[in-house]
């Protein structure tokens, strides 16, 4: 029965990643889920313009109309528009890719040099209340759960801190019961003492927790919308909070208007059509940037990685061409925006990735908890990485391909 | 004849200001020395890193420190980050950057004359980078500016002396050195901006994206001393058409 409604799901959708689904997950979704696109209560509402211009710019995205000469038209564009970016994304710029590499590269270089900038995360509570099939932290997986005290805290931070790294990037799992705001901005105080960069990756939260959060030193904020197809991401978040997807689409805007400097976007590419996820994720950042002038972009380009109790997790049809594709379509339309690649990928790829369209890159990265300071790590990671490199040997890495190595340019004001 | 520049009582020789941005520390040596350059610019928030890759270790210690408050997208924010500079870079000097646009980076002249009025009533040696706008100039003069660094186009975009014709207003109008900033991807560029009677151009980009940095430096350095002495020599005029051998006005007798 649970077989037979994967395969209908199937036959509906042409993007059905069968990796990441499984049984009990489909009995779940047979029950009667909450209403996905309907705030609840406590979640701040904005304006649902924005969502709207990009999920409808998602659905008309027709990438089969573009031709090699629309490819060659947006390259030689000095200014991209959404359309040229739409191009780029397309099965045309496929057969160009080595001629959008070398202009990708010619843009990081006009914006960024040849500077990388160093970061790591830091996962201390794994504890969530959503079921998103495709994540090791969700409620339903059976895994070792902790949520780091200030004296794990404080030798987790003093651990990395050695290490020579500047910029932290901390994370949680959703669980507003474990990991309260006010734990979430205590950990970033104590972070403000070890570390000139701190930025969040948790669960999202209303303007004005924001503007907590920016008080305690945090200025970046990063949600990964995971796929901008509205239907699919309720197929994809069966429970918790993270089901609403008109909250999670606006959580950027939400920390803009906290006093955040800057926000983060991505879609998990594999998790549905990956051409149009990466541009609706464009046009996001693209849109809010022009309501909002001052805000700094970043963008990341995760793939789907396998996950403790299901280690055949796939990124579906996004191999490395498509990846490279997807994330020079990024460096072309938003040439100023910064771009992450996460340890999801291996060395190979995120060093070329680098040297061509990126300019952001984790070293000494461990998704478990505790698992920097810890003989044992105390609660288990999020997803595999592949790539293990510390930062000392990342560092030596981007030296070795003429690249700079960059652990902070911020002042906190 | 010495011809010095002269920015808040300190004089200079070189009129070349050298940026330290996007390229590798190892080669901001280099540079100084070929671009024979007395004044570098830093940003701030690069220069408050800690033990690894720190910009300060790199710098010859014979130069010029200019920091900048690039970060700031207020005259609040500009002040406070100039004042980490000062403590930070041990120096007066302060170019002030305040930028409200992520994508064009171009500057906020209000924002800016605020600043530097703060900042040169505190005795700080205040260098605007602004849009090329006269009565924004006047303002910043009347601030206490020590000179004003309009841009010739948008920064890191290589694109030259976009903004030309407003850039000759304020060197007309404007008795403070005007120092080219941004903009600039070329040696002739910055040539063109000296002949004009720019005071000193300042480039970054156009060095780091050369494939031979040093020697682009010395280029430029080239280049600037070539438009200045151009600029005292004075530029023989341009005609749009050539002069007629029966001039026009040939039939007149008396």
């Amino acid at each position: 029965m649970n077989k037979k409604h994967n395969e209908q799901v199937k036959k509906q959708d042409d993007f059905f990643n069968s990796s990441i689904y499984n049984d009990e997950a489909a009995q779940f979704s047979q029950q009667q889920l909450v209403d996905h696109m309907t705030y609840q209560a406590g979640m701040e509402q904005l304006d649902a313009q924005l969502i709207q211009q990009v999920t409808e710019a998602r659905a008309d995205f027709d990438y089969n109309k573009y031709t090699a000469a629309d490819v060659q038209q947006a390259l030689a564009h000095e200014q991209r528009t959404p359309e040229d970016f739409a191009a780029l994304l397309s099965p045309a710029a496929l057969p160009l890719l080595e001629e959008i590499a070398h202009k990708a590269q010619q843009e990081r270089q006009r914006y960024f040099g040849n500077s990388v900038t160093f970061f790591t995360p830091l996962y201390i509570a794994n504890y969530c209340e959503n079921y998103c099939i495709y994540c090791g932290f969700n409620s339903h997986n059976k895994i070792q759960r902790a949520c780091l005290n200030t004296e794990q805290l404080r030798t987790e931070m003093e651990s990395i801190a050695q290490t020579g790294m500047q910029e932290i990037l901390i994370l949680t799992g959703e669980s507003r019961k474990k990991s309260d705001i006010k734990y979430i901005g205590a950990a970033c105080r104590l972070a403000r003492q070890y570390f000139k960069v701190i930025g969040v990756e948790i669960y999202p939260v209303n303007s004005d927790e924001y503007a907590y959060l920016h008080q305690c030193g945090v200025d970046y904020v990063t949600v990964f919308q995971e796929t901008y197809n509205s239907a699919k991401y309720s197929q994809l978040h069966l429970a918790g909070p993270k089901r609403i997807f008109p909250y999670r689409f606006n959580a950027q805007e939400r920390a803009l208007r906290g006093g955040m400097r800057g926000v983060g976007f991505a879609a998990l590419l594999g998790l549905d059509d990956f051409r149009k996820d990466a541009f609706a994720t464009g046009l996001h950042a693209y849109l809010l940037q022009k309501k909002y002038p001052h805000a700094e972009i970043a963008l990341s380009c995760p793939r789907l990685r396998p996950i403790i109790n299901n280690d055949k997790i796939k990124p579906l049809d996004v191999h490395e061409r498509q990846l490279l594709q997807a994330v020079c379509a990024y460096r072309l339309f938003l040439p100023f925006a910064s771009i992450t690649v996460s340890s999801r990928e291996c060395a190979r790829v995120r060093d070329n990735l680098m040297l061509i369209c990126a300019n952001k890159i984790s070293a000494g990265v461990n998704t478990g908890i505790g698992g920097h300071s810890q003989a044992q790590e105390l609660g288990d990671e999020q997803f595999t990485i592949d790539d293990n490199r510390s930062l000392a040997q990342i560092y030596a890495d981007m030296q070795r391909l003429h690249l700079q190595p960059v652990m902070a340019e911020y002042v906190y004001v | 004849m010495e011809d010095k520049l002269f920015l808040g009582g300190h004089a200079f020789h070189s009129r070349f200001i050298l940026g330290s941005g996007k390229y590798s520390l190892e080669l901001i040596k280099a540079a100084v020395e070929n671009a024979e350059a007395e004044i570098v610019t830093l940003a701030l928030r690069r220069a408050n890193s800690g033990e690894l890759a720190n910009i300060l270790d790199y710098i010859p210690s014979n130069v010029t420190l200019l920091p900048n408050t690039s970060g700031a997208r207020t005259a609040d924010e500009a002040v406070r980050i100039a004042r980490l500079a000062k403590e930070l870079c041990q120096t007066p000097f302060i170019k002030i950057e305040v930028i409200k646009d992520s994508k064009y980076l171009l500057p906020d002249n209000l924002e800016t004359i605020k600043a530097t009025e703060t900042l040169a009533q505190e005795g700080f040696i205040v260098m605007p980078y602004m849009y090329p706008d006269l009565q924004a100039a006047r303002r910043l003069r009347d601030a206490g500016a020590a000179c004003i660094m309009p841009l010739g186009a948008p920064i890191g975009s290589n694109k030259g002396l976009c903004t030309r014709d407003f850039i000759k207003i304020l060197i007309e109008e404007i008795d403070l050195p005007v120092i080219v900033d941004a903009g600039i991807g070329r040696p002739s560029q910055a040539c063109e901006a000296m002949e004009m009677g720019a005071a000193a151009v300042m480039a970054n980009t156009a060095l780091a994206t050369a494939k031979d940095l040093p020697l682009m430096a010395a280029a430029f350095k080239n280049a600037v001393a070539a438009g200045r002495q151009a600029y005292w020599a004075g530029l023989g005029r341009v005609r749009d058409c050539a002069s007629a051998s029966s001039p026009l006005t040939g039939f007149l007798r008396d």
